[in-house]
């Protein structure tokens, strides 16, 4: 089974829904090494990137729509960072009316390496690359080994989660956080926090979407 | 949480009403995207300057678009940089032939979204320059972080090169003063009380009735160090101690001094400290030539103040005595 626009558009809502359920948890990471407003910010932006998500016919056009939204609303460091992230996945499977394995990774990649061409932060620096990395790795090693969408999508989440935690003990070298100096240390950061509930949320639509045989 | 407001979602548009109604003669402020332009538009053939950022810091950056100071204003939500359409509405606004400057504090989020809409300018034929504001020494700085924060040097920043534009620089030049500008002035706050971002509801740090925080951000975001309150002489020291360190200022500078309200100090503090700090200098052999007393960037509620030095030379000082016509700063007409 692979993923259709429809199934993407699902997975979007989903994420918009988690993120209004999480918002004042984000706020409030965001409160303890920076300026209390990632919460708000990304559920500002998920909610017109719903109604964008609305519209479009391949997985693509999705991926823009939320892109185009996100860039227009979340304002930040995430907003252009996010949105990079869906503008770079939306181009990395241009044309596919599904999603297979391959197309998964491939979208997944170009979404981390749009963040890092933005952000310029590296492994380390305490910002959603700790999560976005780390699951990217866990995504390509699974689909060599011949995982579906679902366990591929699952191993992205389970590494995701680990970079996120992983962050806790960071000095923070990039964002915000990093005017905190080592102040930093001992918080987990939100950047990561809200990329790992995007690739469970992922993960979970994927499982739910196609059950394994 | 006590504020006057209806809603605190609304807060930022809901405000940008009141200025416009209130500055009528003197701004256009545009709704969806938001953004604040002068009443008359900029003389054909000159550089538009524009800057932007989160709301709270009011009077930033809307406050100080007029004659002789910004073309444009883009107030993103409450501590939330403005996103690329924002930015673009007002860049395509305001261009009037010579080019646009962003005025940009150093921020990952300002920086991020005023590159989208560089790009967007610059897809559509406009011309754009940009220039990243870095002056808080409280934040060390090195490549490999985020660097420094852009904070009291931008109001300063924003007059002086509202000026070169005012007068007919061209983009190149203007760019080239802005940084200048910023290569000579240095700012460091500090905060009595933390801020309460209206849709958060609660402060967003904690201190102890007899606690203070030394080099905060205009965001709220806590500082590097934590302290007990001193008297007024100490906490001035601490704060143009490492101002006069960075530059370095030395014997025989001339200077604009700055001492900037976060929003919640009265005036007779900022005075009170005003004083000191001039007196601070004088000891030392730095001359204040110009300067500047009260709220101008601040951080919603927030009682605290921060001070910022500038080394002058006679062309910084003629752009800074140059007639300026903003809801929040006005001489010379
Ligand atoms: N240079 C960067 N590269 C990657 N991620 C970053 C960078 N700077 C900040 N971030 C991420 O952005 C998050 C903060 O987002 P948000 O609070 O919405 O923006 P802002 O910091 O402008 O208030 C951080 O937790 C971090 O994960
Ligand atoms: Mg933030």
């Amino acid at each position: 089974m692979a993923i259709d626009a429809d199934a993407l558009r699902r997975a979007i809502d989903a994420y918009a829904d988690v993120v209004a359920e999480q918002r004042d948890y984000l706020v409030d990471l965001d409160r303890a090494i920076g300026d209390a407003d990632h919460g708000v910010n990304l559920d500002r932006g998920m909610r017109a990137a719903r109604e964008a998500a609305a519209s479009g016919s391949t997985p693509a056009e999705v991926l823009k729509g939320v892109a185009t939204a996100l860039i227009s609303k979340v304002g930040g460091a995430a907003g252009p960072l996010y949105g990079t992230a869906f503008l770079r996945a939306a181009t990395a499977v241009t044309g596919k009316q599904t999603l297979e394995a391959t197309d998964v990774v491939a979208a997944l990649r170009a979404a981390r390496d749009g963040i890092v061409a933005r952000g310029k932060a590296e492994l380390g620096d305490k910002t959603m690359v700790d999560a976005w990395t780390p699951a990217v790795e866990a995504a390509e090693q699974a689909a060599q080994q011949g995982a579906t969408v679902a366990q591929i999508l699952a191993a992205a989440a389970d590494a995701a989660e680990q970079g996120m935690r992983d962050t806790i003990p960071m000095v923070a070298r990039k964002g915000r956080a990093s005017y905190l100096g080592e102040r930093s240390a001992g918080h987990q950061d939100p950047g990561a926090t809200s990329t790992a509930f995007l690739l469970r949320t992922l993960a979970d639509r994927a499982a739910a979407e196609c059950p394994a045989p | 949480m006590k504020k006057i407001i209806n809603n605190p979602e609304t807060v930022v548009q809901d405000s940008l009403r009141g200025f416009a109604a209130a500055h009528a003669d003197l701004v256009e402020v545009h709704f969806d995207p938001d953004y604040v332009v002068r009443a008359q538009p900029l003389p054909p053939g000159t550089v538009a300057v524009v800057s932007g950022g989160g709301s709270g810091h009011e009077p930033l950056h809307a406050g100080f678009v007029g004659t002789g100071m910004l073309a444009a204003a883009c107030p993103g939500a409450v501590f939330t940089s403005p996103t690329p359409d924002q930015i673009h509405a007002a860049t395509m606004a305001v261009n009037a032939g010579a080019g646009v400057l962003y005025l940009v504090k150093n921020y990952t989020g300002d920086v991020l979204n005023f590159e989208t809409a560089a790009e967007l300018a610059a897809a559509e034929g406009v011309e754009v320059a940009s220039v990243v504001i870095d002056d808080d020494v409280a934040v060390q700085d090195s490549l490999y972080t985020a660097g420094r924060r852009g904070v009291g040097g931008t109001v300063l920043i924003e007059k002086i090169v509202g000026a070169a534009a005012e007068r007919g620089d061209d983009l190149a030049a203007c760019a080239e003063l802005a940084r200048r500008v910023n290569s000579q002035v240095r700012s460091m706050g500090m905060a009595l009380t933390s801020c309460v971002v209206p849709h958060v509801g609660r402060p967003t740090f904690e201190l102890g009735d007899d606690e203070m925080e030394i080099g905060i951000g205009i965001h709220g975001e806590p500082g590097r160090e934590r302290l007990p309150v001193e008297a007024a002489d100490q906490i001035v020291a601490r704060l143009l101690e490492p101002i006069l360190a960075d530059l370095p200022f030395t014997e025989g500078d001339r200077t604009l001094l700055f001492v900037n309200g976060m929003g919640g100090t009265p005036l007779i503090e900022l005075y009170l400290a005003y004083g000191i700090a001039e007196r601070f200098l004088a000891e030392r052999g730095i001359q204040v030539h110009r300067r500047l007393v009260g709220n101008y960037i601040t951080s919603l509620e927030m009682q605290g103040m921060s001070i910022t030095l500038l080394r002058l030379d006679d062309e910084l000082i003629s752009l800074w005595d140059a007639p300026v016509h903003t809801p929040a700063l006005r001489w010379g007409v």
